[in-house]
């Protein structure tokens, strides 16, 4: 079971987080007062959504084990949601979606019951072979494969490797992890949130070469390996605190952590530029829709939960 | 409407249930929300689609204006039973009306008076629910409401989405994002021989300001078509 108290460094991380995204919003302040002729307003929203996901992560990983475990099930279906909002689907499957939707509760219910074998096997085996079959039920062959495997696809990211967050909390604490699994959730969220940024400051710093052209072209040689190396560098020195990892198996984290927040960002990236839109939606304000903002978590947090799984538990 | 616990039951069911089950299970996007009415006397106008419509367009507007807040519904389908009949009437709020020229006189008198009252009126123009995303042909009654009451904002909104979440003759309902797009008001003063087309106009202008819904074609589409 998961202590129902945080442990001191999950506390002064997340006081940490609330002290630089201060100090990044005097930052924003000062940038509008030098150059007020331009335009800062996406800029100030980004900042003001992270204060308020700042604000509802920190809740939800302070007040209680159970709430934590609801907040990333809600983040799941939110997602799910937003996926399957965007990508064309078969009128004749809402009854299928239906069932999608329902194995949002059930993945989430087998890791509050530290049910290890059903967590891992719910999506990529029962629900890959049972929502064919209710599909089939239906009767409807036109683009069936298209349906399937789009749906699958986004169970896969969206309720399977997202829950793998969730599924990080409720590792136990041992005499090497003090901080369990609380402090390995905020490790890896933490890390991939700060990878996306750094990725973003680097490549305005020193951006010139593009990494993907025909995927984001927004991504550089730059952004990438000045974001990775800041993170691993940052893993290697939290590691020891938050997680059983030393100095080294830490940098080797941080290393992961960096690049497979970069290949979930541009894959969604490639998703949206199927679908022919921007943003995935406008739910947090400056950043787009919930898949711009947990696009990297949906590579990192498997990654990474099966590293410290294989390595320590 | 009367008694204070129906009158609380309904600002409980929209104030807790509807806005709740409009942000998480909904999701709801509000393009334009400041061209809303402040206060009444007003029509909203919307395409429909789904029961859904009426408590998305209600959740639209602020919780102090729901007592003056009622959508104009078919009575012949919503009073056909004692426990729907109440639910409608007390819980929703409806005004109801006759379609097709059952009854005798003016069937939009009831409406007419709660304009009077300087209430903001919920009417869908298409008279039914229509097939998602379009927009069947609209019934002549809500230019004769814009003719009588010529001061009285018309607000054209379009409503997406929900005909995919809760369509026409399905009971289960599947959480999809939903987008509502407000219009510029039109008023009757305006009503010229065209003032229908405008506000099909409007109404189509505002659907195509939304991004698409993507449906992949299937065999059930053909039949929903014919």
């Amino acid at each position: 079971m998961i202590h129902a108290m945080p442990h001191p460094a999950v506390t002064v991380i997340l006081a940490g987080l609330f002290l630089l995204l201060a100090l990044a919003s005097l930052a924003v302040a000062a940038l509008r007062h030098a150059r007020p002729q331009r335009d800062w307003s996406e800029l100030s929203a980004r900042t003001r959504s992270w204060w308020v996901m700042l604000a509802v992560f920190s809740a939800a990983m302070l007040l209680s084990p159970s709430l934590s475990l609801a907040f990333f099930a809600l983040i799941s279906f939110l997602a799910l949601k937003e996926y399957l909002s965007l990508i064309p689907t078969r009128r004749a499957d809402r009854r299928v979606l239906f069932w999608a939707y329902l194995t949002v509760p059930l993945q989430y219910l087998w890791i509050a019951q530290d049910w290890y074998g059903m967590f891992i096997v719910f999506i990529p085996v029962y629900g890959f072979l049972m929502l064919p079959l209710r599909m089939v039920l239906i009767g409807d062959t036109r683009d069936f494969l298209r349906a399937a495997g789009t749906l699958h696809w986004g169970l896969m990211l969206f309720v399977f490797a997202l829950s793998h967050i969730a599924a990080l909390l409720m590792l136990p604490a041992t005499p090497l992890a003090p901080a369990g699994g609380a402090g390995l959730v905020l490790f890896v969220v933490v890390l991939t949130q700060l990878n996306d940024v750094l990725q973003y400051l680097w490549g305005h710093a020193l951006g010139r070469q593009r990494v993907l052209p025909t995927v984001s072209p927004g991504k550089t040689w730059g952004g990438l390996l000045g974001g990775v190396a800041t993170t691993t560098a940052l893993a290697a020195l939290a590691a020891p605190w938050l997680t059983p990892l030393g100095h080294g198996m830490g940098a080797v984290a941080g290393l992961l952590i960096g690049l497979a927040g970069f290949i979930g960002d541009v894959v969604i990236s490639a998703v949206k530029r199927d679908l022919g839109i921007k943003d995935s939606g406008n739910l947090i304000p400056g950043h787009g829709g919930l898949l711009d903002r947990i696009d990297s978590l949906t590579y990192s947090a498997p990654l990474f939960f099966h590293f410290i799984h294989y390595l320590h538990y | 409407m009367n008694g204070p616990i129906n009158r609380a039951l309904r600002w409980l069911f929209f104030n807790v249930l509807v806005r709740g089950f409009v942000l998480l299970a909904l999701g709801l996007s509000v393009r334009h929300r400041e061209r809303l009415p402040g206060q009444g006397p007003a029509i909203l106008v919307a395409n429909h689609n789904s029961h859904l419509d009426t408590l998305i367009l209600m959740s639209l507007l602020p919780p102090a204006q729901l007592a003056r807040v009622r959508p104009v519904a078919a009575g012949d389908y919503f009073l056909r039973n004692r426990w729907l009949a109440w639910f409608a009437r007390e819980i929703i709020g409806i005004i109801p009306i006759q379609r097709g020229g059952a009854g005798h006189g003016n069937p939009l008198a009831p409406v007419d008076q709660a304009l009077e009252r300087g209430e903001i009126v919920i009417f869908f123009p298409e008279g039914t629910r229509g097939e998602p995303e379009q927009l069947a042909p609209l019934k002549k009654g809500i230019r004769h409401l814009a003719l009588h009451h010529p001061e009285v904002p018309v607000i054209p909104l379009w409503i997406q989405g929900a005909g995919r979440a809760l369509p026409r003759g399905e009971a289960l309902f599947v959480p999809f994002f939903c987008d509502v797009a407000v219009g510029h008001a039109l008023y009757g003063q305006q009503a010229g021989a065209d003032w229908m087309e405008r506000l099909k106009r409007d109404l189509l202008a505002l659907r195509d300001s939304l991004p698409p819904l993507q449906w992949y074609q299937g065999r059930v589409d053909e039949d929903a078509d014919r």
